[in-house]
């Protein structure tokens, strides 16, 4: 180490011959990159679905749209507001106005039965009431095909994700309402947000046609800026009148989702750990393969007066080497196999359907391709350490 | 037997080598447990669903309620033997996030639709003589260190008590085992008659019928006459197997469950080729000391064995241990601590399992063994 410049051309020259070499161990390398590739793949794929969940859900919420629900009640499925209180919600303090209203939607949410698209079974699908302010609540809202719903009339539209995962949704079939059928009008995009995976109708049609009198479950609404929340919340939970919670939509969904996050986190982190050992086993084995092929090489080397150091070194460089280009094929492949595939899965809070797509984002694919180095590292460590041990003498007198 | 120790000298001739094939092994039965886990969680129970047994629910969506009258009206068709009703309760315990499946329903008929929800006589008697009682899964009870005797608060989402109170009271009088592994024990069921008199509103309105019925062959046929019953009325139905029922709520997952089983799939057989890939590499390499073995004496078809043994015993070490570790890993429930009420591997996988070892020992040892068969002996010696 005396001289430094010294050592770093030896560490290029032996890992040139390491690289150079590569060839020769075509079998054995390959199996090495091949297994880090499928693991980082999988890793990738397992946790885009977490991730696709929760960007639907969260998404399209900007920080200044508030939820108002009975307090306790953990969904909206649960929740029940009166006509008097929602009178009251509107009347709060911070809201945003249009014209002289404020931005207010009282809304009703049920469930009713479509079938699935792919395996025709049926399945819980969101029907949300609203007024005429929820278009404007939701960013990105906008009509895609056909038109909205006119207010009064047995009308609905659907999101373009309940369009594509549920049968029976394109503009001018009709769906089964309590004991009607309705026409769906138009269809609709929010940008990319959980609604939608829903259908909506005019809120007081739905009332009536539930016989929800004049009662609400929720009210959405919109802030005149994101601050106006606290004055907001403190002013409805300390109104005698009221027995409500408040939150912001985004903290909302965020916890709505929470259970299938950590489900589909849980079980991706829990196979991609198992599976990343196996790699590292895989890869220890193909190094130690390749260190013993190469004994000779680097016994004679050592005997020429390299040091040990760009041994150790070399070695490393070729598992990062082979690791990294395993991770690269891995986290492409995933971006190309599970990028934006499109799927419907139950919303547990909720009893309802949501519909997402895979989200493979740039913070996976990096996470994919460290996984991998560190699969190279641990793989070329040990058997880098027992090269550069081996007695020179006892290694050339295997030639 | 008498070779036991020549193939393990043959195993420990490069230590190292076997250990790491043996730990790779491993791992890829450790990923068969999960994924037969994963793969019955996902699906629920539907393989354990009666034959004999219907579900009747509203036809808009399963939120809607039945009149309890429906009930005498479906055991009047004919072919219908029994029939109890259920109410989906909605309750939490303690905090939000400790969410179990509650039903109030009949006991005594109740316990005889569902034979596989084990109690003994005293637990019976106790659950017919107590209003307030509730019988509880083994596995719910354990959840939250239940036992009989225990009175529990539950947070009811959906149902408030005639003064408006939300938090109902139940005394656990009952612990149910599952007939089998695969029966739900995360479910907790109390007496409808407490429930209806209680609750502050939906007199007489209830969640779905469960029906049984003498003749499996004539489901169909009976789940129509049923709808058709109910037809035209406001309280329309929608009666289907109970098998249907839970595939079509498994359904609702989505895909999900199907896609981590392909790509676990995927790599459990990436795994093993791999793995036979070295094994066979392995022998290969020794071709001039299986001649040397054929030089003193060995048959053929001796060093053929020898060579399958190898093989085999790697992958039954290897094999044996994986699903061991995986048995375990998998005991200790699923990761998001009671999103899946079913987590465990079912029986028949492990026949699978142990077909999958022969397979692997077979893949990675028969090419080799047979190359060994054929070996002559003065060509692999001048090597």
């Amino acid at each position: 180490m005396a001289n430094p410049f010294r050592w770093f051309s030896q560490v290029l020259a032996v890992s040139r011959f390491s690289i150079l070499g590569l060839p020769q161990r075509l079998g054995s390398s390959a199996t090495a990159v091949f297994g880090i590739a499928g693991v980082v793949a999988v890793m990738v794929g397992v946790l885009s679905i977490a991730q696709g969940i929760v960007k639907t859900m969260t998404q399209s919420s900007t920080p200044d749209s508030v939820i108002v629900l009975r307090s306790g009640s953990t969904s909206e499925m649960v929740s029940g507001l009166s006509g008097d209180s929602v009178t009251v919600v509107r009347d709060a303090p911070g809201l945003a106005r249009d014209g002289g209203a404020t931005l207010v939607s009282p809304e009703l949410f049920v469930i009713v039965d479509l079938p699935l698209k792919s395996t025709g079974t049926p399945a819980n699908v969101p029907l949300r009431g609203v007024h005429n302010a929820a278009f404007e609540i939701r960013d990105g809202l906008r009509m895609v095909e056909g038109r909205r719903f006119e207010p009064g009339l047995n009308e609905v539209i659907a999101g373009v994700g309940a369009e594509a995962e549920f049968a029976g949704l394109e503009v001018g079939s009709r769906i089964a309402v309590g004991s009607q059928d309705w026409p769906v009008v138009g269809i609709f995009e929010a940008g990319g947000g959980i609604a939608e995976s829903e259908l909506w109708v005019d809120a007081a049609v739905l009332q009536q046609a539930y016989r929800r009198g004049n009662s609400y479950q929720t009210v959405f609404a919109r802030l005149e800026s994101p601050q106006a929340f606290q004055a907001f919340s403190d002013a409805l939970t300390s109104d005698p009148r009221l027995n409500v919670k408040v939150e912001r939509t985004e903290d909302f969904y965020a916890g709505q989702s929470a259970m299938m996050y950590g489900l589909i986190t849980g079980l991706g982190s829990i196979i991609a750990l198992i599976m990343g050992l196996g790699a590292i086993f895989g890869a220890l084995n193909t190094m130690y393969t390749a260190v013993s092929a190469r004994t000779v090489e680097i016994a004679t080397l050592r005997a020429l007066g390299f040091n040990s150091g760009p041994v150790v070194v070399s070695v490393l460089t070729e598992s990062l080497l082979l690791a990294l280009i395993g991770g690269v094929i891995g986290a492409t492949l995933a971006w190309l196999a599970f990028d934006g595939i499109h799927a419907a899965t139950i919303n547990f809070a909720s009893f309802s359907q949501v519909t997402f797509a895979f989200e493979v984002t740039d913070g996976l694919l990096v996470l994919g391709i460290v996984f991998a180095l560190f699969i190279g590292l641990i793989g070329g460590l040990l058997p880098a350490v027992r090269a550069a041990r081996q007695p020179v003498a006892n290694a050339l007198r295997e030639m | 037997m008498k070779f036991f120790r020549l193939l393990w000298s043959g195993l420990m001739r490069k230590k190292l080598r076997t250990v790491l094939t043996l730990l790779s092994i491993l791992v890829a039965f450790v990923l068969f447990s999960y994924l037969s886990a994963i793969h019955t969680g996902f699906s629920i129970g539907v393989e354990l669903a009666g034959q004999d047994r219907l579900i009747t629910r509203h036809k808009v969506s399963l939120i809607q309620l039945l009149p309890e009258a429906h009930q005498g009206e479906i055991l009047r068709i004919e072919g219908v033997e029994s029939v109890i009703h259920m109410t989906w309760f909605g309750g939490t315990y303690q905090k939000p996030s400790n969410f179990f499946a509650q039903m109030p329903t009949d006991p005594e008929p109740f316990l005889d639709m569902f034979p596989e929800y084990i109690i003994d006589d005293e637990e019976r008697r106790s659950w017919l003589e107590t209003r307030t009682g509730a019988m509880v899964g083994s596995k719910l009870a354990e959840r939250f260190g239940w036992k009989v005797g225990d009175r529990v608060p539950i947070d009811s989402q959906l149902w408030a008590q005639k003064d408006g109170n939300r938090v109902w009271e139940f005394d656990i009088v009952a612990v149910y085992d599952g007939a089998e592994s695969g029966t739900d024990t995360t479910q907790f069921f109390f007496r409808y008659d407490y429930f209806d008199e209680a609750r502050g509103f939906g007199d007489g309105l209830v969640g779905w019928y469960t029906v049984r019925i003498e003749d499996p062959g004539r489901a169909a046929e009976i789940a129509r006459a049923i709808d058709a019953q109910f037809a035209n009325s406001p309280n329309e139905t929608k009666t289907e197997p109970e098998g249907a029922f839970i595939q079509g709520f498994a359904n609702q997952m989505g895909n999900i469950g199907l896609i981590l089983t392909l790509i676990v799939g995927a790599v459990f057989f990436t795994i093993l080729l791999v793995t036979a890939n070295t094994m066979a590499y392995t022998v290969r390499e020794r071709s001039s000391e299986l001649a040397v073995l054929k030089a003193i004496g060995f048959t053929d078809s001796g060093v053929l064995g020898l060579v399958l043994g190898e093989s085999f015993m790697l992958s039954v070490i290897g094999g044996g241990i994986g699903l061991a570790l995986g048995w375990f890993m998998v005991s200790l429930g699923d990761p998001s601590g009671g999103a899946l009420p079913l987590f465990y591997i079912p029986g028949r996988n492990y026949l699978i399992a142990a077909a999958l070892i022969v397979a692997l020992a077979l893949a990675a040892g028969s090419l080799p063994a047979l190359e060994a068969k054929r070996l002559q002996i003065a060509d692999a010696l001048r090597r």
